[in-house]
């Protein structure tokens, strides 16, 4: 009896200690990143060093810009992608090779995508850009977006295909008219942490987009982020720099936050 | 391999007429003469296994017959043979033939999409898809490409009457077909196996998850439906077989056992095997 509590005990106390670096962030950014937050931040250029007042509009903008670039590369060869080893072959050497690389590529380095990324991109096109940050980015999220919308298929009910195949669809039109819409809330999950994955990565867009003073005119320029953003300025011998990284941080912290609790909330519950 | 189950040439599973045993008379248990599908020394094999085991069966037309026996004979093995539901699954070949008409159902020229429109299919689980009562029915026309809304609307509602279904959701087409009881659900499927107008409807143990009163209004549609098709039933309920069915056949380890007027299966079977199914000494 005594055992059973200590032991009770001994669980509860260590989910505590669990969410404590986790809590511990939070606050940190939240007492540090709070002060500075006002309507500047998020429409304003940041000063030249040394100076204060500004903000980091074009790096919020520069991030959306490069999440969006990304998921529109990752988007549908992931799904498509999924939809082939699931559907049309889910036995064949092929699908077993593209599902083996995508868990291998979920392992990855975040910091190689980025330098495939700058071979491939910068350094063929002679210039940094936000393409090169989405191209890093999609290289990312990729293997998330793929693996997790083959579990999305997977979880399609087979009685919805027996009824579709035995009206006499073809494969498909079970696939698009069924199957992927009754998987599109899952999938859908799926890309939103991506995205959140995406936004938070410093490493593949550091050498790729680079980063910029100006507001993003053209996807083909180097472009800020607010993940580089926070690792330059953090760094800077300037008080208020450093305040704007830490309002960076939470301003990032909080986009990813309410992309993830967005997704649980419009997606998870399957309306059955 | 891609698993192409519409084009006939890459059809996986090659028919060899020239192998198929001539038909004999005498093999086949055949209670009437309006016989509509034929099924000639039929063998089937999941990988090396056969589970049929030379089934030799006529079914006539516009009757119900009910395929009964203990699970694993293979009844609805050879069910979703009819409309070759079975190639959906890997590692599968047959011997023998089924025909319809006097058309092998095999023959490289029978398309499967389109063999699959003649003949709907009810399952063990109702399986509504999840979008509304109207999607649900229109979902075999539109796949086929028919889109003229006001045939679309008489289809529904003439299925939905013939499935007995009308009165109670005539009311809430456009509602999700999720939202309805476990027997409103099933007759949905029984509707929406009838609205390309197939010939034929494969029944897989359709009332096996239903509560009395809802076995009971699927048994009467049934009854009510055998006028315009041939319907073929799997049951594990033996009372449902007697209900609904004119023809039984019992089906053993693979084999049809016997194959008679239901009345005559019910109280005089000739075979010893028959008897004790039906008295319940085993199964």
């Amino acid at each position: 009896m005594l055992r059973n509590r200590f032991l009770t005990g001994l669980c509860i106390a260590l989910s505590l200690l669990t969410l404590f670096p986790l809590i511990s962030i939070v606050i940190l950014v939240i007492r540090n990143g709070l002060p500075l937050i006002s309507m500047n931040l998020f429409t304003q250029l940041s000063p030249a060093p040394g100076l204060e007042g500004g903000g980091f509009g074009n790096a919020i903008m520069g991030t959306l810009v490069m999440v969006c670039i990304s998921l529109l590369l990752a988007v549908p060869l992931g799904i498509l992608s999924a939809v082939y080893i699931n559907e049309y072959a889910p036995v064949s050497p092929v699908s077993s090779a593209v599902r083996f690389v995508a868990k291998l590529l979920t392992g990855i380095p975040s910091i190689i995508c980025g330098v495939f990324a700058f071979a491939a991109v910068v350094m063929t096109s002679q210039h940094f850009s936000a393409i090169a940050g989405g191209v890093a980015l999609a290289i990312l999220i990729l293997p998330i977006i793929l693996l997790t919308s083959e579990q999305a298929l997977m979880g399609v009910s087979v009685s919805y295909r027996e009824a579709s195949y035995g009206v006499g669809a073809t494969p498909f039109q079970t696939i698009w008219r069924i199957v992927l819409p009754d998987a599109m809330p899952a999938i859908m999950t799926g890309i939103m942490l991506a995205v959140s994955r995406a936004a938070g990565e410093t490493a593949p867009v550091l050498f790729t987009a680079l980063f910029s003073q100006n507001w993003i005119t053209s996807v083909f320029e180097p472009t800020a982020s607010l993940s580089v953003l926070i690792y330059n300025f953090a760094s800077l011998p300037y008080a208020y720099h450093i305040k704007l990284a830490w309002s960076a941080s939470l301003v990032l912290v909080t986009l990813v936050t309410l992309t993830n609790i967005l997704a649980q909330m419009i997606f998870s519950p399957k309306q059955r | 391999m891609s698993n192409d189950y519409t084009s006939s040439e890459a059809h996986p599973i090659q028919v060899s007429h020239e192998t198929a045993r001539p038909y004999e008379l005498t093999d086949v248990v055949s209670p009437s003469k309006t016989n509509f599908i034929k099924v000639d020394d039929f063998r089937f094999f999941y990988g090396k296994k056969e589970v049929l085991h030379g089934i030799n069966l006529e079914i006539p037309s516009r009757r119900v017959t009910s395929f009964i026996g203990p699970s694993g004979c293979g009844k609805s093995t050879l069910l979703r043979n009819f409309n070759r539901m079975n190639e959906l699954i890997p590692g599968v070949r047959h011997e023998g033939d089924i025909t319809i008409h006097g058309t092998s159902i095999f023959d490289p020229s029978v398309e499967v999409i389109a063999l699959r429109r003649r003949i709907g299919m009810v399952f063990q689980k109702s399986n509504p898809f999840p979008m509304s009562i109207y999607g649900n029915i229109v979902y075999p026309l539109r796949i086929a490409g028919q889109g003229d809304r006001s045939m679309l609307d008489e289809t529904v509602e003439r299925c939905l009457r013939s499935a007995a279904l009308w009165d109670e959701v005539k009311d809430r087409l456009h509602e999700s077909a999720l939202g309805l009881s476990g027997g409103q659900m099933q007759r949905l499927c029984i509707a929406r196996a009838i609205a390309s107008r197939p010939e034929i409807l494969l029944m897989d143990e359709p009332c096996s998850a239903l509560d009395p009163i809802a076995t009971a209004k699927v048994e009467e549609l049934i009854i009510e439906l055998k006028r315009n098709f041939t319907i073929i039933i799997v049951t594990h309920n033996m009372h449902q077989a007697s209900r609904v069915s004119e023809l039984t056949a019992f089906f053993y380890l693979g084999n049809l056992v016997e194959f008679d007027e239901t009345r005559k299966i019910f109280t005089n079977p000739s075979k010893l095997q028959t008897e004790e199914y039906i008295t319940g000494r085993f199964g």
